[in-house]
């Protein structure tokens, strides 16, 4: 580029108040619910109260009878209207499933739609699901992993002739060998219990269908618009023009709302069947029993050292809970696959063997939760490095300098394939460390010790592939392609400023941080961009926002397409201001000579070129509307730092966190304030999944926390203020140089907090092998490391 | 089905006369009778707050009481604060510090705030958070929320 006329960008990098603010503040907000349309029907779903079991019976004379009630389905008598989904990978020893919008014939886990009823309002349709008969013949319920990876277990899928659904394995060298003839060898089995995303808006969908224009209008809480509708355009062998698939406001997604689920296809189908509206709204005990799962993993590792604390080899065995049906299109290889492949973590491993089992058991499907698999593989590594430090009497944050990728070692490949491009792996070490005032936390705890008090500090250090491009898959072998983002701005003949997106933005405020993007590159103002996003029909192929890809894809898309429109605008303004394109520049809204006082306002040049005929010549009246497509290939890398010092009230066996920080290179920064916001709403759930949150089946497969009573989120006391540095390395390999940054509070959250409750143990002998770590788990921990156990 | 009944309820000012049915929850009501989707649903059994509207002056869950409990009362929901061209102070905290992410649970937590600021000093992050915890939030992790509560706090002493 020869651009003499350095732009100097002014919003990106500002914190700009959020531009979807003021219609949630006020209650004007447009959630799939709030969608008022007369005459819809109400669906409610009668669910699978077995784990597992063979439908006999359904009769449905006396729910049929009762006036307000318009219809009831069952997988027999829906027309032939649907096939099932089915989640399929090019992986090789991979088993998908076949799952209906009903049950067909066998229910598979507690929640599972067997009936859906259609009525008037939702009471009535509720009232008519108590006089639903289903009879059933139970089946021996599968609830643990390791009992349903065995041979003579229990099928849940006939066909697939096991449940070890997606196997896998990683080899660098020969990593048993290396770690038999390590001098220092740690290891245990780690156990992370299941999960539930648990957005406080719950699934909702509304299908409308326009009998005249032959077209089905799907409005739906969803993270992935685009995937929805091209999935619904070949199970309905509709063209994708007559399918639109709205994501309005979204109340939170955080990966429960990236996949799809047979409600939405069952609305969708029969609104198209009966011509008429069909809604659904789940309740919370409806989410909390069929939304998709995640974080449920046994890792049996083992990490081999030096005698100076370098890593020799490191071996892990996975065994991932994935519940009862590969989801759809992430299937059950997502989460487990990406506990082993990110286990080396940011760390220079020579050897490494990495194996792992994804197994079906009569629970929900485990589906993408924030952080994915790498919460898990970092929980795991994290206490190896710190057990090892024990060992070695090395302080914790010494053995990660000896360890880390150091900056001349990038792009790093890791043992299992992964690769790092340039990343502040130590730079955030060292950020936190500073911002902590590391030694002076130590000190502290050398006489809170001194005084009887458990008092811990854990230091958590990670890196996740962000912002993926088309040559990886977001889930092993996935038929669609996640990897490429369209951004399509028009200057309209207003002068005002549309662009459209394929992502769906759900709380992480991209309409604001995609206006500063093209603001800065437009030369506009922010107040006259609108970002439309969220809408099937906006761009030729869409996916939606999940793995923290949007500001990396959608920003760099945006990027490159308001370069092009800027070009063109000012090639217009050259004839309208006869001045040399050279000599023009844009910022503000207003396209300018630089150096004099000769402008126009992009209202002004809009109706140059659209209106005023005779202004330009007709070959000089170029399109004001650009589409570009932006591919990453390969993504980048985003690495952060957790610190964190907490002591437990031994009578209570409660937690306190006193300190809380986390430097973070998210590449550069579009919107602090919003950068903030994620990483506090991730660690804040990162605490939940280290603390509190745990989904408890029993061993019949039935859900025990089947209410926010049970499955504990975090509320404002239970979340300490959250301090953090920014360490902008800008991304090599991204347009703009953004990295994402949504999911990394959740991954590093539990390592860090593990470590310092091991480290605040460290005096009684015990470490931490389980999370979350309850009240109930730490006061046993307690209780088994006085009476001279080992803490296991 | 049972029988409805006819109640009066003053919503934001506007008296409005309704026959319902017992069982209609208040939430329900509010949303689907008066069209007032301002007031979110997220639990229906009390813990998620998102619900939480004013009732006589004190918050409440909508989700916990039925639409026949509240005759003869005055209720306040978020559509009672400002409006996108005018937000209230408190609004306006919460915009200016980014206490607000997917915006779900934010009307249940803004009247919450009202609530709180009437009646408690919050001279305190801690008696702030204290004060939130009968809202939930899956977003912010609280801390920019905290913040904005504060700041109203610090302009309502100046």
């Amino acid at each position: 580029m020869s651009d003499t006329h350095v732009l100097r960008p002014k919003n990106i990098g500002a914190r700009v108040k959020r531009v979807e603010d003021p219609r949630l503040l006020t209650g004007q907000g447009a959630f799939t619910d709030d969608r008022t349309v007369p005459g819809a029907l109400q669906v409610a779903f009668r669910r699978s109260d077995h784990a597992h079991a063979l439908i006999s019976h359904i009769d449905t004379e006396a729910a049929a009878a009762l006036p307000g009630v318009f219809a009831i389905y069952t997988a027999p008598n829906l027309p032939g209207l649907v096939g099932p989904l089915r989640a399929t990978s090019r992986m090789p020893d991979y088993h998908p499933t076949e799952f209906y919008p009903l049950a067909r014939g066998t229910v598979r886990y507690v929640g599972e739609p067997v009936v859906a009823v259609l009525a008037e309002d939702r009471y009535l349709a509720e009232d008519a699901l108590e006089l639903v008969d289903i009879e059933y013949q139970p089946l021996p319920a599968v609830s643990d992993p390791e009992t349903a990876a065995r041979p003579e277990a229990t099928l849940l899928h006939a066909e697939a002739g096991t449940n070890v659904l997606a196997t896998r394995s990683f080899a660098r060298g020969d990593a048993p060998a290396a770690i038999a003839a390590a001098p220092l060898k740690v290891g245990g089995r780690f156990r992370f219990r299941r999960k539930t995303p648990a957005a406080i808006e719950n699934r909702a969908c509304l299908a409308e269908y326009d009998c005249g224009r032959r077209a089905l209008t799907l409005t739906l809480s969803t993270q992935i618009p685009g995937v929805v509708r091209d999935v619904l355009a070949d199970l309905l062998g509709l063209p994708g023009h007559r399918i639109r698939v709205v994501a309005p406001d979204v109340g939170g997604g955080f990966g429960g709302k990236a996949s799809l689920y047979p409600e939405e296809i069952l609305v969708a189908v029969l609104a198209r069947y009966l011509g008429r509206a069909v809604r659904w709204t789940g309740d919370r005990l409806e989410d909390l029993l069929s939304t998709s799962q995640g974080f449920d993993e046994i890792v049996d590792a083992e990490l081999g050292l030096d005698a100076e604390g370098h890593i020799l080899a490191l071996a892990a065995d996975v065994v991932g809970d994935v519940g009862a049906y590969s989801i759809y299109p992430w299937t059950a290889a997502l989460e487990p696959v990406q506990v082993v492949s990110f286990m080396p973590g940011p760390y220079r491993v020579p050897a490494y063997h990495g194996r792992v089992r994804a197994v079906a058991t009569n629970k929900a499907p485990m589906g993408p939760y924030r952080g994915v698999g790498r919460p898990i593989s970092t929980f795991v590594m994290e206490r190896l490095v710190d057990m090892a430090a024990r060992r070695l009497g090395v302080d914790p944050v010494e053995l990660r300098r000896r360890n880390l990728v150091r900056e001349d070692e990038f792009p790093y490949r890791t043992a299992s394939g992964i690769v790092w491009d340039r990343s502040a792996f130590l730079g955030t070490l060292e950020g936190a460390c500073a911002a902590a005032d590391y030694a002076k936390l130590r000190e502290g705890q050398a006489k809170a010790r001194a005084a009887g008090r458990l008092y811990g500090i854990g230091v958590a250090t990670y890196a996740e592939l962000t912002g993926i491009g088309s040559r990886i898959s977001a889930a092993p072998g996935m038929p669609i392609n996640t990897g490429t983002e369209t951004a399509s701005i028009r200057l309209d003949s207003t002068g005002a400023v549309s662009a459209a997106f394929g992502i769906a933005s759900h709380g992480q405020g991209l309409e604001t941080t995609l206006a500063q993007v093209i603001a800065d590159e437009l030369g506009a103002r922010i107040d006259d961009i609108e970002i439309q996003h969220g809408d099937s029909a906006l761009v030729a192929h869409g996916t939606g926002t999940y793995a923290s890809r949007s500001a990396v894809l959608a920003g760099g898309a945006a990027t490159l397409a308001a370069r092009l429109l800027k070009e063109r605008v000012i090639r217009a303004a050259s004839h309208l201001l006869e001045a040399a394109v050279a000599d023009i520049d844009a910022a503000d809204g207003r396209v300018f000579v630089v150096g004099t006082d000769r402008s126009l306002t992009f209202r002004e040049i809009a109706k140059a070129v659209y209106s005023e005929m005779g202004r330009l010549p007709p070959d000089a009246r170029e399109e004001l509307e650009v589409t570009k497509v932006y591919d990453p290939v390969f993504g980048t890398t985003t690495s952060a730092t957790h610190l964190v010092a907490l002591e437990i009230d031994p009578r209570t066996c409660q937690v306190r966190i006193e300190r809380y920080v986390v430097a973070e290179d998210c590449g550069r920064v579009i919107n602090p304030l919003i950068v903030d916001g994620q990483v506090y709403g991730a660690v804040a759930q990162g605490i939940g999944a280290a603390l509190y949150e745990e989904i408890v089946y029993d061993a019949n497969g039935q859900l025990l926390t089947a209410s926010l009573v049970d499955y504990v989120i975090p509320a404002a006391g239970e979340v300490p203020a959250i301090e953090t540095a920014h360490i902008e390395t800008e991304s090599p390999t991204t347009v703009g140089g953004f990295r994402g940054m949504g999911e990394g509070g959740t991954i590093g959250a539990p390592a860090a907090i593990a470590n310092a409750l091991a480290d605040a143990l460290a005096p009684l002998g015990a470490e931490i092998f389980e999370l979350p770590m309850t009240p109930e788990r730490l006061f046993r921990l307690i209780e088994k490391a006085k009476a001279g156990g080992r803490g296991e | 089905m049972s029988r409805a009944h006819a109640i009066t309820v003053r919503v934001n000012g506007t008296t409005y006369q309704r026959s319902v049915e017992p069982r209609l929850l208040l939430s329900d009501f509010l949303r689907y009778r008066l069209g007032l989707t301002g007031t979110h649903v997220g639990c229906e059994h009390g813990v998620c707050g998102a619900c939480t509207v004013l009732i006589d002056g004190h918050s409440a869950r909508a989700c916990l009481m039925f639409a026949v409990q509240a005759d003869g009362a005055q209720i306040e929901t978020v559509e009672s604060l400002g409006t996108v061209d005018n937000l209230s102070p408190l609004q306006e905290a919460f915009r200016e510090h980014h206490a607000l992410q997917c915006g779900f649970c934010t009307p249940g937590m803004l009247m919450t705030c009202v609530d709180l600021l009437r009646k408690y000093p919050l001279a305190s992050d801690d008696e702030i958070r204290a004060g939130l915890s009968g809202n939930l939030c899956r977003c912010t992790g609280y801390e920019h929320i905290v913040r904005a509560v504060r700041s109203v706090v610090a302009k309502g002493r100046r």
